[in-house]
């Protein structure tokens, strides 16, 4: 009985070969491992693993498909409910969101909803015949081209409009491409998708920046009858310590935009990074697990990880400070920057801590760390990449549309913003979240955009 | 990809290009710049926009060779395309009120002087240039500066050419003489704006500095452009790259910008260009 059946793990590549490159860590399964993880499903009537998901996948329909080896169909089935299935795949935090809600992690593991969406992401054969609605001769704009941006994009030429987005950077995909590193997120299947919205007819404008190259005005007088902005997060967060701009220090986005988007780890490319041989990471997210195993790649002997609460505490995904492990990145709990130290040249050259404790739980059921007295302490590093958060892309303030005390773009719950033809999701409004958030917001505007057409023709 | 319709050497490794971009072009403004890459490889450079074009789409640059980047983009001729072209970037010069203004610029920072003393002289503002270079051969935009100021004045360290001198030595017989300066802008290397803020602050003037910071995005992504001013932090690419000269911390920014000057970050030797460099060098 599939009751007795263990989770399947994806095969990883063995940490000590990983390291010295920047290939994929997570192998995907093979037909034979996807179905027997698929038979761990019970097909629950009820389907509670489907609350978990915030686009609402049909979860026991796509794997019913994959036991009875119809990927395509499978791959159908995901497509109702998701555009970017073979990366939030890969990179959704599963674990607090589907299969946190899975019958089957109640006494075992629950079934591994992620690794099976990416087995038919990638193995389907769909060409998927998308015939476009009748073009409607209705221009619409996108900003920025991160996974808001290109499911907005993706569902709106699909029902027909003609479809622009204006992307700042040489590159699309936002964080996708910039941010999270091609060893968990491939920029091949970035490409893929981008590749498919250009089939179905969307135009891409790189290097044109909203709110400088253009404003929304401009957009409204080149013809463009609604815009959504998805233009993420962007502004990084530093502490406010002393010796924060000596040489070496970096925020965790321009230490990965220099690795990722500018690939620094080629030997080809001329952007520059320097590191030394022992790196601080101060943060404990996604973003500083993506740091900290990017800088081991780069050769860096010791990576300490700097986090001011306990391993419980980090929101980072498990299965990120697992791999951190791995790969012998040294985590430091419990512990708080103070101060960063420079030599006589102005590069760093340590980071002086001091020791922290849980105290008793707060109102909100959270305990808050107290310094250790006298606890302080050196750890000798060469740089140190600051990784505690982002705050609100500074250009969104000059675009003229509402923003909250956060800089954050103020919308209704259909999307819209202060200006009857312009929506906006994913960071831009909810602030730092997740890759299939922003991609059911930008699919939700599309939407909402078209209802708005519609209701305009009946008139 | 951008094409460039127009290169014209000004002056021992100072180039002008002219390249077709479009979007620039509809909206640049005096103060603000563009970041490049040349080639699909390149790393992304910022350089100020000297000049524009809004009808035929057009944006001139003006830029020094002084390491890779920017010596790959010299390799470039008319009818080549660079790869990557995006702006305008940063805030535009704050000039509109202004009565009668000073404009300091050295070396090659006089490029991204020029478009200021430009946009002063086109709203009719009563404005002086003091222009600086460390010899003759190193002039640049002497004619442009000189058509477009009530009056200028032009230094060279080493008294080759106009008047021998730092360009402090200029500005300071030029606020002796007026008394009603309403603002101060000066551009050019940070030791220049740092001394030139020091004689401002002593006659309590106005004075605007351009910051040259390492950009990577230019959007306020990435902080690398991050400058203190007047004790909180700043990124040069969207609060700048103007700041009041009087607040901003200019041993850290020097300090910043050599980052990667210690670093073994591209080989030059075997760059068979390297003799442009070593030309340059021999200037220096
Ligand atoms: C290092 C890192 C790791 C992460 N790991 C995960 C993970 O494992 N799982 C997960 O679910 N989430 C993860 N996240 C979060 C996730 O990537 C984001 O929530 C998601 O990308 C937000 O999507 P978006 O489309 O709103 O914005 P973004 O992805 O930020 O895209 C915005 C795009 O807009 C462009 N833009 C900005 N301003 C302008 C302008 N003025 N004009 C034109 N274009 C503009 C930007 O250049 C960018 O391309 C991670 C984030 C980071 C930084
Ligand atoms: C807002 C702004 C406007 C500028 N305008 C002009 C201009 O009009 N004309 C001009 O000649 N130069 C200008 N610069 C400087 C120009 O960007 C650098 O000279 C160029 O990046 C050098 O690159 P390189 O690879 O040739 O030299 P490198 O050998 O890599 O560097 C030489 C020096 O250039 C600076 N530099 C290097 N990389 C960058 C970068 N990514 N961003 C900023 N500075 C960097 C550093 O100070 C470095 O020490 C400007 C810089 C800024 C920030
Ligand atoms: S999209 Fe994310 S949350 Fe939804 S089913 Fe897939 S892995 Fe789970
Ligand atoms: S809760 Fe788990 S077992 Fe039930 S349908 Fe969802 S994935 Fe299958
Ligand atoms: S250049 Fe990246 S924030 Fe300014
Ligand atoms: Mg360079």
């Amino acid at each position: 009985m599939s009751n007795n059946i263990q989770r399947t793990h994806m095969k990883l590549k063995d940490p000590r070969e990983r390291i010295t490159n920047f290939q994929e860590v997570a192998l995907g399964y093979t037909l034979e491992e996807a179905k027997l993880e698929a038979s761990r499903c019970l097909e629950c009537k009820n389907k509670p693993c489907v609350a978990g998901c915030p686009v609402g996948i049909d979860i026991p329909k796509f794997i019913h498909e994959i036991k009875a080896s119809d990927i395509d169909k499978a791959f159908e089935a995901l497509s109702e409910y998701t555009s970017l299935p073979a990366i939030c795949g890969r990179v959704c935090p599963q674990e607090t969101q589907c299969e946190a809600l899975c019958v089957r992690g109640i006494k075992g593991e629950p079934v591994a909803i992620g690794a099976l969406e990416r087995f038919v992401a990638d193995n389907h054969n769909n060409v998927l015949e998308v015939v476009p609605q009748e073009s409607k001769g209705i221009k619409t704009a996108i900003i920025g081209s991160g996974p808001a941006g290109l499911s907005c994009a993706g569902t709106l030429a699909k029902l027909g409009y003609d479809v622009t987005i204006f992307e700042a950077l040489h590159d699309t995909g936002g964080v996708l491409r910039y941010g999270i590193p091609e060893f968990r997120l491939p920029k091949e299947i970035v490409d893929r998708e981008v590749n498919a919205l250009k089939t179905l007819g969307v135009k891409i404008e790189k290097n044109v920046v909203i709110g400088r190259s253009l404003d929304l005005k401009d957009l409204e007088d080149d013809g463009f009858k609604a815009i959504f902005i998805g233009t993420g997060a962007g502004l990084p967060r530093f502490m406010n310590i002393k010796g924060e701009n000596l040489l070496g220090v970096y925020s965790a986005n321009e230490f990965l935009t220099r690795v990722n988007l500018m690939k620094a780890y080629e030997a080809k490319s001329d952007t520059p990074l320097y590191l030394g041989r022992n790196v601080a990471v101060v943060g404990g997210g996604n973003v500083a697990m993506d740091a900290a195993r990017s800088a081991k790649r780069l050769g860096v002997e010791n990576v300490y990880l700097i986090y001011r609460r306990s391993e419980e505490e980090m929101p980072a995904r498990r299965e990120e400070v697992e791999h951190a492990k791995e790969e012998a990145i040294e985590f430091k709990f419990l512990c708080n920057p103070l101060e960063i130290i420079g030599n006589e040249q102005q590069y760093v050259s340590g980071i002086k801590c001091i020791q922290m404790e849980l105290g008793e739980p707060d109102a909100n059921g959270r305990r808050r760390p107290h310094e250790v007295e006298g606890s302080e302490h050196l750890i000798e590093v060469d740089n140190v990449i600051m990784s505690i958060g982002t705050l609100a892309n500074p250009l969104i303030k000059t675009l003229g549309i509402d923003i909250n005390n956060r800089g954050l773009i103020e919308t209704n719950e259909s999307g819209r913003t202060s200006n009857m033809a312009v929506y906006a999701g994913g960071d831009a409004v909810s602030g730092a979240a997740t890759v299939i958030n922003a991609m059911g917001a930008g699919k939700q505007c599309a939407y909402e955009i078209h209802k708005d057409f519609m209701s305009k023709r009946e008139l | 990809m951008y094409r460039i319709v127009l290169k014209e050497t000004l002056a021992t490794a100072v180039v002008k290009m002219t390249v077709e971009a479009p979007y620039v072009a509809r909206k640049a403004k005096a103060g603000q710049f563009i970041i490049l890459r040349v080639h699909e490889n390149s790393e992304r450079i910022p350089l100020t926009i000297a000049d524009y074009n809004r009808e035929d789409g057009l944006i001139t640059i003006i830029y020094q060779v002084v390491g890779k980047a920017t010596m790959d983009l010299n390799n470039l001729e008319e009818g080549d395309f660079i790869h990557d072209f995006v702006g305008p970037l940063g805030k535009p010069s704050e000039i509109e009120h202004l009565k009668k203004a000073i404009v300091v610029g050295g070396g090659v920072g006089c490029a991204i002087a020029y478009p200021v003393v430009k946009a002063l002289a086109e709203q009719n503002t009563e404005v002086f240039s003091v222009v600086g270079f460390r010899n003759k051969d190193l002039v640049i935009l002497e004619e442009e500066f000189a058509s477009h100021s009530d009056k200028m004045v032009l230094m060279s360290d080493d008294g080759s050419y106009g008047t021998k001198g730092f360009v402090t030595t200029g500005l300071e017989t030029l606020l002796e003489e007026h008394k009603d300066i309403d603002c101060v802008f000066a551009i050019g290397p940070i030791i220049m704006m740092k001394n030139v803020s020091a004689v401002t602050k002593k006659y309590g003037v106005k004075t605007v500095v351009s910051m040259n910071s390492i950009m990577i995005d230019g959007t306020g992504m990435c902080g690398g452009c991050r400058l203190t001013v007047g004790g909180e932090t700043k990124f040069a690419c969207v609060d700048g790259p103007e700041f009041d000269g009087h607040l901003v911390d200019f041993d850290e920014a020097q300090s910043r910008n050599n980052i990667f000057k210690n670093q073994p970050v591209h080989n030059l030797e075997e760059d068979k260009d390297c003799r442009l460099l070593k030309e340059i060098e021999n200037v220096k």
